[in-house]
């Protein structure tokens, strides 16, 4: 039987457990043995992306450490994934477990892209009609090339109707630090994004991202609008899971 | 400024930023390729598309088509360089009456006013054009001067289909411009325009309003 | 001219968010540029590979910089160009007025100019006396207004029509009202028509120079830059040092991939090459030609392997049409010269790190910047670098003012967000804490209350993931 890992994502784990529950669940009916090591934490990128390297360095280190088996280690998350595939060599780039770090790195998988490209998984659609609409992450589409894997789940949902944003691949705002560092700003793009996703008629908004999904259900929350963004795992496992 | 120049440099050699050169694969350039018969149209279609306008000619009746258009428009003058080739296979040709063929002949000093205010029209050769985008190859000098092709309202050029060329990454190298290059040389694909006001575009902001292009072909 | 102070990119950016009219004028402009550029790329194997070409062409022709530069010098020079090197602006500066003043000129047409900007030349030369006249329709048009670029290529790009209208029935003698383009634009030919007869002297900036052949390239649609170079009797250019080229061959493809990433042509309504003032028989074109290269910093980024990448900017503007910031606040929130995401880069790297702070944490880091680059330079890691750059002091690194920006209170705020994330045990309490007591937080906290300007306050989970997953019993091990 095959074996991965699930890495939550210190988002997941805190404020969208049903997402990384769900994810969970959409492996283990794919037919994979899933672990879940305890003890894991946060990925490290927003020290990374703020320039304390020592530190998300130190964190990054913990987290390798939980991982040791040669298997896939699975993120419900675009943003984490890139960090952890594409940003952990820069960051250990020249350090004694530079070797050790690089091949975990080689080992990380973003959810969508595991599902469809190593385990080509299919999906048979029970819900209602519905309409959607997709955003993408910035860090899943330009780290990971994440783009049609998302889209070809969904496609496998009879039901499903997918209506795209004007601006698909625009940043939401998020950006870790920035949405506080820079708030205005973060809430303009926001609310760009919420006025988007409202105005595709779609009656919710999938991502792959904690952080896409905490700023912009904020912002149409903030709005009253009755729009919500739902992470892709949980809306494909609510829609397939037999019940 | 030597000093400067010493300090600059020196800045640069001491940062040893050498290693080994990137490779260059130009396949992108070389894919783009036509056959000698439809660099033409090709042509065309780009240079249309931002104003240019055309006239069809043949190696024999081109100055006849220039002259047809000088009378059509009503041209009281038309710039030309009366040593150039095409110039002078103009001047050969022109009847008396009509559009006053004007040599370009004397240092712009002589006649600035009377460039700026006083002529119709200029007619230059060109030496090559450039099918992917459309685009007239010039090479301004002493026989066709630099400001015949910009400062008169309108710029008349001949284009012989013969010279046109795939790209003008092909057209540098065919013309051997990267060993040598005269003082002034240029690349005009339609008339001066402009999308500084909200982004729509207006035409004639500084150069030459129109742009028409005698299109020789000479390909049979 | 830059204050030493740090400039808060933040404030000034939330006074252009509240300007409704500047925010529908740049989204316009922006949404219109991103779509002619995806329509000059329609195959995007194409992209890839003329962004791989032209990526290369940059990396070697900076790797070859100094000797490039030396032979440019002596090729330039030996087709009759005057070439002068100025470290600082002051220096450039002072080395056109020097020109200017031994021909007696008092008057200066220029056509589009970034490096000109980055001096303030305009306003140096007014201060001595000398008229300094922008001919760049764009460029013309916020002079007139006393303002700084807001966009690289499209200098007036966040007035409208209706602005410019009322701008030029007030300023241009005899002038009327109207807001047609064509009528408008008649008007600055006008104007301007007489200037570049009468100038003393032509400005322009420099797209590529090509060492091999000492020629100059310019690319522009209008042909201000053809009327500033081949009209008066001086010509004067300046360039930053890393303009240079080796062959014309290589800058071919830079040509066709600037255009296209640009405004979303195929090519320039013109591309004039200048290799020498008039020559032997002509009769037109100056009769004195000089170029001023300008280091100021660059030399310093040059140093440093990775941020070296920022030199191989091309000049074309596609980072800030494409970033979701500038797109909403507009150029002149930058307060600086190069706005957008290569101005966040560069500006700091040339003001200081710690100076420009603000305009480093400027970005989400979403990466459309580097997706378009032309030259693939990776803005976002050069970004977070200089983040790095900002708050530490690393052996080795030539990073101007590197350490500067480094607060006790963020330092510890890492300190303390290290500390939870790579003990477990604590981890565990604190989300314990926070999905017991999270919605608890009151809305007045810090950075909550920043995050709740326009977002609901996030409220984490009842319980989290590592504890419903303990609860079902997915294997650990
Ligand atoms: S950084 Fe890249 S995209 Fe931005 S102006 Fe320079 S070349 Fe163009």
């Amino acid at each position: 039987m095959k074996e991965v890992y699930f890495y939550a994502t210190c988002l997941v784990d805190l404020f969208f457990p049903d997402a990384g529950m769900a994810g969970i669940e959409l492996l283990e009916a794919a037919g994979v043995r899933v672990i879940f090591p305890q003890g894991q934490t946060c990925c490290g990128q927003p020290a990374f992306n703020c320039g304390y390297w020592e530190e998300a360095r130190e964190v990054a280190r913990t987290q390798v450490a939980l991982f040791p088996k040669d298997i896939p280690v699975i993120l419900p998350s675009g943003s984490c994934a890139g960090m952890m595939k594409n940003h952990y060599p820069e960051l250990f780039h020249g350090q004694a477990d530079e070797a050790q770090v690089r091949a975990f790195s080689s080992r990380v998988f973003e959810l969508t892209q595991f599902l469809v490209n190593e385990l080509d998984v299919k999906l048979t659609d029970l819900g209602e009609p519905v309409k959607v609409t997709w955003h993408s992450s910035c860090h899943a589409v330009r780290d990971l090339g994440l783009v049609g894997e998302p889209k070809q789940l969904i496609a496998q949902l009879a039901n499903v109707e997918l209506a795209p944003l004007t601006r698909e691949h625009e940043c939401c705002g998020f950006g870790g630090t920035f949405s506080v560092r820079q708030p205005e700003i973060s809430g303009a793009m926001s609310c760009d994004k919420a006025a988007d996703a409202e105005a595709t008629g779609a009656s919710v908004v999938l991502s792959t991202d904690g952080g896409c999904l905490l700023n912009v259900n904020g912002t149409l929350e903030a709005k009253k609008s009755p729009l919500r963004v739902q992470h892709i795992a949980e809306f494909l496992w609510e829609r397939t899971r037999a019940r | 400024m030597s000093d400067a120049r010493t300090a600059i440099l020196g800045r640069l050699r001491a940062s040893g930023q050498t290693g080994p050169l990137p490779d260059l694969d130009t396949a992108v350039l070389e894919r783009k390729q036509w056959p000698a018969t439809e660099r033409a149209a090709l042509l065309r279609k780009g240079m249309e598309a931002v104003h240019t306008e055309f006239l069809e000619a043949t190696p024999a009746d081109w100055p006849a088509v220039v002259r047809a258009c000088c009378d059509r428009e009503g041209f009281k003058n038309l710039l030309f360089g009366p040593t150039s080739e095409a110039g002078s296979a103009l001047a050969a040709a022109w009847a008396p009456g009509g559009t006053h063929l004007m040599p370009y002949d004397r240092p712009v000093e002589a006649f600035k006013d009377e460039l700026f205010t006083g002529v119709d029209a200029g007619f230059t050769g060109t030496v090559g054009g450039i099918a992917e985008t459309g685009g007239l190859l010039l090479m301004p000098g002493p026989a066709e001067p630099r400001l015949m092709s910009l400062v008169p309202p309108i710029h008349i050029a001949l284009l012989r289909s013969s010279t046109i060329q795939d790209t003008f990454w092909s057209a540098v190298k065919h013309l051997g411009w990267g060993r040598a290059l005269p003082p002034n040389a240029l690349l005009i694909s339609g008339p001066s325009k402009t999308a500084d006001i909200e982004q729509t575009l207006a035409y004639g902001v500084h150069g030459p309003k129109r742009l028409i292009v005698v299109l020789v072909d000479d390909l049979y | 001219m830059h204050a030493d102070t740090e400039i808060k990119f933040r404030d000034s950016a939330a006074k252009a968010l509240l300007d409704p009219q500047l925010r529908a004028n740049f989204r316009r402009a922006m949404d219109g540029l991103i779509f002619k550029r995806k329509a000059q790329f329609p195959n995007p194997r194409d992209l890839e590979d003329l962004r791989d070409l032209s990526t290369a062409i940059r990396s070697r022709s900076l790797l070859n910089l100094p000797a490039l530069l030396e032979q440019f010098e002596t090729q330039a020079t030996k087709n009759g160009i005057q070439v002068h090197w100025a470290e600082t602006c002051d220096q450039a500066n002072e080395l056109i007025l020097g020109i200017l003043r031994s021909k007696g000129a008092k008057t200066l047409v220029k056509g589009k100019s970034m490096v000109s900007e980055e001096m303030h030349l305009n306003a140096f030369l007014e201060e001595h006396g000398i008229e300094a006249l922008e001919s760049d329709l764009g460029e013309y048009i916020i002079q007139l207004d006393g303002e700084t670029p807001s966009h690289i290529i499209m200098p007036a790009i966040h007035k409208n029509k209706n602005q410019i209208a009322r701008q030029f029935s007030q300023k241009i003698k005899d002038a009327k009202y109207t807001e047609d383009v064509d009528e408008l634009t008649a008007m600055a030919r006008k104007v301007l028509r007489q200037k570049f007869l009468d100038a003393d002297a032509g400005l322009s900036g420099v797209n590529f120079a090509v060492a091999e052949t000492g020629t100059l390239c310019l690319v522009e649609n209008e042909g201000n830059g053809r009327m500033s170079t081949h009209v008066p009797p001086i010509h004067i250019a300046v360039m930053g040092l890393e303009k240079v080229v080796a062959t014309l061959e290589d800058v071919a493809p830079l040509y066709a991939i600037l255009t296209r990433s640009a405004t979303g042509q195929a090519v320039s309504t013109y591309f004039n090459l200048i290799t020498a003032p008039r020559g032997a028989g002509e009769k037109d074109g100056p009769q004195e030609m000089h170029l001023v290269i300008l280091d100021n910093g660059r030399s310093r980024i040059y140093a440093d392997p990775q941020l070296q990448a920022t030199l191989r900017c091309i000049r074309c503007g596609a980072c800030m049409n494409h970033c979701p910031v500038y797109t909403r606040v507009g150029g002149h929130a930058y307060e600086a010269v190069y706005p957008g995401p290569i101005g966040k880069i560069l500006t700091p790297q040339t003001e200081g790190v710690g100076v420009r702070h603000d305009l480093i944490h400027g970005s989400s880091l979403c990466g459309a910047c580097g997706e378009v680059c032309p030259v693939k330079i990776p803005i976002p890691e050069i970004l977070v670098r200089l983040r790095r750059e900002a708050t530490h002091e690393d052996v080795g690194s030539q990073v101007n003012g590197k350490g500067t920006g480094r607060t006790a209170t963020e330092d510890w705020a890492w300190r303390l967000w290290a500390l939870a994330n790579k003990r477990p045990a604590l981890y565990r309490v604190i989300t314990w804490f926070a999905t017991r007591f999270g919605n608890a937080l009151p809305a007045g906290a810090p950075l909550i209350k920043d995050w709740t300007r326009t977002r609901t306050k996030p409220v984490p989970a009842r319980r989290s993931l590592s504890e419903r997953v303990r609860a079902k019993g997915v294997p650990h091990v």
